[in-house]
């Protein structure tokens, strides 16, 4: 595999296709951009397969590497490799863009060449986030991502859109700005490399460390989002369109976590293990409180959008226990939120085609006309409560045992979490689709037609494949995440 | 070579020849114009462009590399001139073209004028870049200012620009009595006036200190106001609101070239041994534009004057650069520093060119559309153009992929070299407050609906111009490196 260049096709098929796609211009050739748009994405979904075929699961080391160099005058390259940690990544995020193409399908007829190739640049955009190994390439990807789904929320979102795109834009800048002076802090304290994995070898003192992990800290937590800089999220879900709510928590959260295991754990262990406390009071707080709040919500995609958050709290706990079972519990639960997630905000986004409306109050009895929708949202409302024999179960459970092991109070309170997350989910699944039918707009509902159902079905095998056995998902990572966790054991102290 | 040799030496020509063969040509155009009616004012504009063009290839090949000196020690020539001469015509080929249709459907201006003005402006802005000497850099900015202050006075109809002309004149003049009087104390204190000398003798300690940080002080406050940097910024939003637009865009773009130029021949060949002191000086100049010239900009509805608000705190993120050159005597990262805020400087004027060019570019029929509403919905009206558009305000904005991000990443990066790392935090606070206008302005072409829908009428030329210049902002955001090492470079061998 080594003359292919998979990580840059993995980047560069997508964003290519999307200014393809671009140039069909107007509305008029929206059939040809839809079809476009769809290649593109099987395309970049097809070119990312050989990632996983090829991983050689015995080796902890960046594997598919590309080297070259990029701006050689501040010692920038573009450095591209993937280990067991981010390759998933890569791969879920070319799978997601190929549903979201499929998704907005027939619903979104104005500007379909943008809406689509929007999605198709996002996607390169975020593959190059999880394969880059250098910190300039990693940041320019990181920002760049933004972008995209700023135009996506602002045009095609709904009534409050402005607010949620600007919302959106200036609070992950926010964060992504203080992270810039860490990654020039570490250029120049490195003696002139960008190179993320020099970063890991580097000796740090704790002081340094310590800034050094704030300032990441508040960069992915903004991110992730952890309590309290996650305000900006229910706003951007509900404001965003179907396409735009499935990236945003299927992959753009996930940024936030994978910043974490590249950045704030290796190049600052001690700091990591010195303020671990605190992130993991911030997750379960994030994890409890946000899963209250989840609760009272009337609109559904809020709904969802807190329990990403709440569900996002697990993956930075198991982070911060620093054992094998709980990083690979967490890289589970964000793999598995992907899928999950992904189905949730699909789902609400056909019934929101349907009736236009997004609020609980105004369903009820969807099962008498939608029964084939009301299965597959029964599926992925379990697999959101955390279900056994479903993806959402085997991350949690994994995170929970690390967690025992690590304190059981923390156990305790994070457990708690499958008793309201079963309650939120299933009682909002409850006032949507069981009882009679509760107004007209229920009564002329239509069930799925057969494009939603092959989205579902993609969602589905995704969500209960990697419920039934996680074996495939799990061997990649255990190489990676023991070499992990054995680097952040040692200090850089010195 | 002794000071009586020197004396019965006839100039070396060839280094200046540029200069003098756009004086030549400046006049020529001046007198012929004349005689050329209205309907083929074209010839001008042709032979101004022919100009540029011929001044670009003496340039070029009379650019041996080395530093030398002429007229006395009044003149230099060396790479970093050649290189910012070089730029400064291409953006003043740039800038006349995009301001050609704009000229010709405004009978009221004075059109064959502009380009003599522009011309003679130019003229003066590469005398200052190649300026050993207090009174050479005197002389070329004078010769910028005067061009520049009849530019803004074009259209006699206008009370605006009228206003804005006065104002300009005013402040202008004043300021260039501020730089007189530094100069005439630094003259007091180190009793020369060559660039070269004045930094001999500092560095013998052969001055007065007194009278030397005096003169200083004047010193930078004439250079802050010709960079239009807080507390000095005062006449930027006027002069950019008021002028016609075309004239706007060629104080946005070319001067800044010059002024860089000034910056770096007064301050870094002339007084590097008093960094200290001048650094802190602009340090608070820096902090003061980007936190007055970002936050003013946000209550702007008019384009021109939140891009003038948005000049004044780029100005200040430029100085960060200049700032940093020296740390506690050591000029280890003078290079790295001093080439950074070239880098910035050169990438802020191809942004700027482009998106005043912009608004040329929506002006048709004799209207102006540089109010922020007449942006709506241009994305409607031309997917293309809106995405060039966009591409200025996220390279403005400093967003990777686009140019602007490099300029700000290689500014912060000597900032953080510099050991300055709160002034770093800073720059990037008032950054991220400076993102929200700049989004807004993309939010207005893309989330809202078009109040008007006619289709966007622009010769041909003008078009595939601006797409250059928007593709070049593209392009260069993803190989930043053949820039930054030529500034790198040209630096190298001039310091």
């Amino acid at each position: 595999m080594s003359g292919t260049p998979l990580l840059s096709l993995a980047i560069w098929v997508p964003i290519l296709a999307g200014l393809v796609v671009l140039a069909t211009g107007s509305d008029r050739n929206a059939p040809l951009a839809r079809a476009l748009s769809l290649i593109g994405a099987v395309a970049g979904l097809l070119v990312t397969i050989p990632l996983y075929t090829g991983f050689d699961l015995h080796t902890p080391a960046m594997q598919f590497v590309e080297l070259k160099p990029w701006i050689p005058r501040f010692n920038v390259n573009y450095h591209l490799g993937v280990d067991g940690i981010s390759m998933l990544f890569v791969i879920l995020n070319s799978f997601i863009t190929v549903t979201v193409i499929l998704a907005g399908w027939q619903v979104i007829d104005s500007k379909v060449a943008q809406y689509n190739a929007g999605f198709l640049i996002m996607s390169g955009l975020l593959n190059g986030i999880f394969s880059a190994l250098d910190g300039v390439l990693f940041y320019v990807f990181f920002e760049a991502s933004l972008i995209p789904l700023y135009l996506i929320i602002g045009i095609w979102g709904g009534p409050n859109r402005v607010y949620a795109a600007f919302k959106f834009f200036l609070f992950t800048l926010f964060g992504s700005l203080l992270f810039l002076i860490a990654l020039l802090y570490l250029f120049i304290s490195s003696g002139g490399s960008f190179s993320i994995l020099d970063w890991h070898r580097m000796p740090i003192g704790i002081t340094a460390q310590t800034w050094l992990f704030l300032a990441f800290l508040v960069a992915f937590a903004v991110k992730v989002p952890m309590w309290p800089v996650h305000t900006w999220l229910p706003d951007a879900h509900v404001e965003a369109p179907t396409g735009g709510s499935i990236v945003l928590a299927a992959i753009a959260l996930k940024l936030g976590a994978y910043g974490f295991l590249r950045f704030s754990l290796p190049i600052a262990p001690d700091a990591s293990h010195e303020l671990a406390g605190l992130v993991i009071a911030l997750s379960l707080i994030a994890i409890i409180y946000i899963g209250f709040v989840a609760l009272v919500q009337e609109d559904m995609k809020k709904l969802v959008a807190y329990s990403s958050i709440a569900h996002m709290g697990f993956v930075t706990l198991g982070f911060f226990i620093f054992s094998p079972l709980g990083v690979e519990g967490a890289l589970v639960q964000m793999i598995s939120h992907g899928f999950v997630s992904g189905a949730m905000f699909f789902s609400i986004g056909v019934m929101y085609d349907r009736a236009h409306s997004r609020l609980i109050a105004d369903y009820g009895g969807v099962v008498n006309t939608m029964p084939k929708f009301a299965a597959f949202f029964m599926l992925f409302a379990m697999a959101n409560a955390g279900l056994p024999a479903t993806s959402g179960f085997v991350g949690e459970f994994m995170v929970i045992l690390a967690a025992v092991e690590h304190n059981f109070w923390v156990a305790f309170a994070a457990a708690s979490t499958m008793i309201v997350g079963a309650a939120y989910t299933l009682w909002m699944y409850k006032r949507v689709v069981f009882g009679s039918v509760a107004n007209h707009h229920v009564a002329e509902l239509s069930d799925i037609n057969g494009r939603e159902f092959l989205v579902f079905v993609l969602f589905a095998i995704g969500a209960l494949g990697m419920g039934l056995y996680p074996q495939p998902f799990t061997e990649v990572m255990h190489s990676s995440v023991d070499e992990l966790l054995r680097h952040v054991a040692l200090s850089k102290i010195q | 070579m002794t000071l009586a040799e020197m004396q019965f030496q006839v100039p070396d020509l060839r280094l200046a020849s540029a200069e003098i063969f756009m004086l030549l040509m400046a006049c020529l155009i001046l007198v012929g114009d004349l005689l050329v009616k209205d309907e083929k004012r074209t010839l001008t504009f042709v032979a101004t462009q022919l100009t540029l063009i011929g001044a670009a290839v003496i340039t070029f090949a009379s650019s041996s590399g080395e530093t030398a000196y002429t007229f006395s020690n009044m003149y230099v020539g060396d790479l970093m001139a050649d290189l910012l001469k070089l730029l400064l015509y291409l953006t003043v080929i740039v800038i006349l073209f995009y301001s050609r249709g704009y000229i010709l459907e405004r009978p009221q201006m004075a059109r064959g004028e502009y380009y003599s003005l522009a011309l003679f402006a130019t003229l003066g802005m590469m005398v200052m870049i190649s300026a050993s000497h207090l009174v050479t850099v005197y002389i070329g900015l004078e010769l910028l200012s005067l061009s520049l202050y009849a530019m803004v006075a074009m259209n006699r109809d206008s009370v605006p620009a009228t206003e804005a002309a006065m104002k300009y004149f005013v402040l202008g003049a004043l300021a260039s009595g501020l730089l007189l009087y530094g100069m005439s104390m630094i003259y007091g204190a180190t009793g020369t006036l060559e660039i070269p000398a004045i930094a001999e003798r500092l560095y013998m300690g052969q001055f007065d200190k007194g009278i030397l940080v005096f003169g200083l002080v004047f010193l930078v406050s004439g250079l802050a106001f010709k960079l239009g940097v807080v507390p000095f910024h005062m006449w930027i939003p006027d002069v950019y609101h008021g002028a016609p637009t075309a004239v706007t865009l060629f104080i946005a773009t070319a001067p800044k070239l010059a002024a860089f130029a000034m910056v770096m021949r007064l301050l870094v060949n002339g007084l590097i041994v008093v960094s200290q002191d001048w650094q802190a000086m602009l340090i608070i100049l820096s902090v003061l534009s980007m936190a007055i010239g970002n936050i003013a900009a946000i209550a702007q509805t008019n384009l021109k004057r939140m891009l003038a608000y948005s000049a004044i705190s780029h100005m200040g993120f430029m100085l960060l650069g200049i700032v940093t050159g020296v740390v506690g005597g050591d000029a280890r990262f003078a290079l790295n520093a001093y080439s950074s805020a070239m880098f910035y400087v050169i990438t802020y004027v191809l942004t700027s060119a482009g998106t005043f060019g912009m608004i040329l570019l929506l002006a048709r029929g004799g209207l102006e559309s540089d109010e922020l509403d007449d942006f709506k919905g241009l994305n409607r009206r031309s997917p293309w153009f809106a995405a060039v558009m966009m591409m200025m305000m996220f390279s403005m904005a400093g967003i990777p992929f686009f140019v602007g991000f490099f300029a700000k990443f290689s500014v912060l990066q000597a900032v953080v070299a510099a050991g300055h790392l709160w002034l770093a935090i800073v720059a990037v606070a008032f950054s991220l407050i400076g993102c929200f206008y700049y989004l807004r302005v993309v939010k207005i072409m893309y989330f809202d609906p078009p109040t008007n829908t006619s289709p966007i009428e622009a010769p041909l030329d003008m078009k595939i111009l601006m797409s250059a210049n928007g593709l070049a902002v593209a392009l260069l955001g993803i190989f930043p490196q053949v820039l930054m090492s030529l500034c790198a470079f040209s630096l190298l061998r001039s310091l």
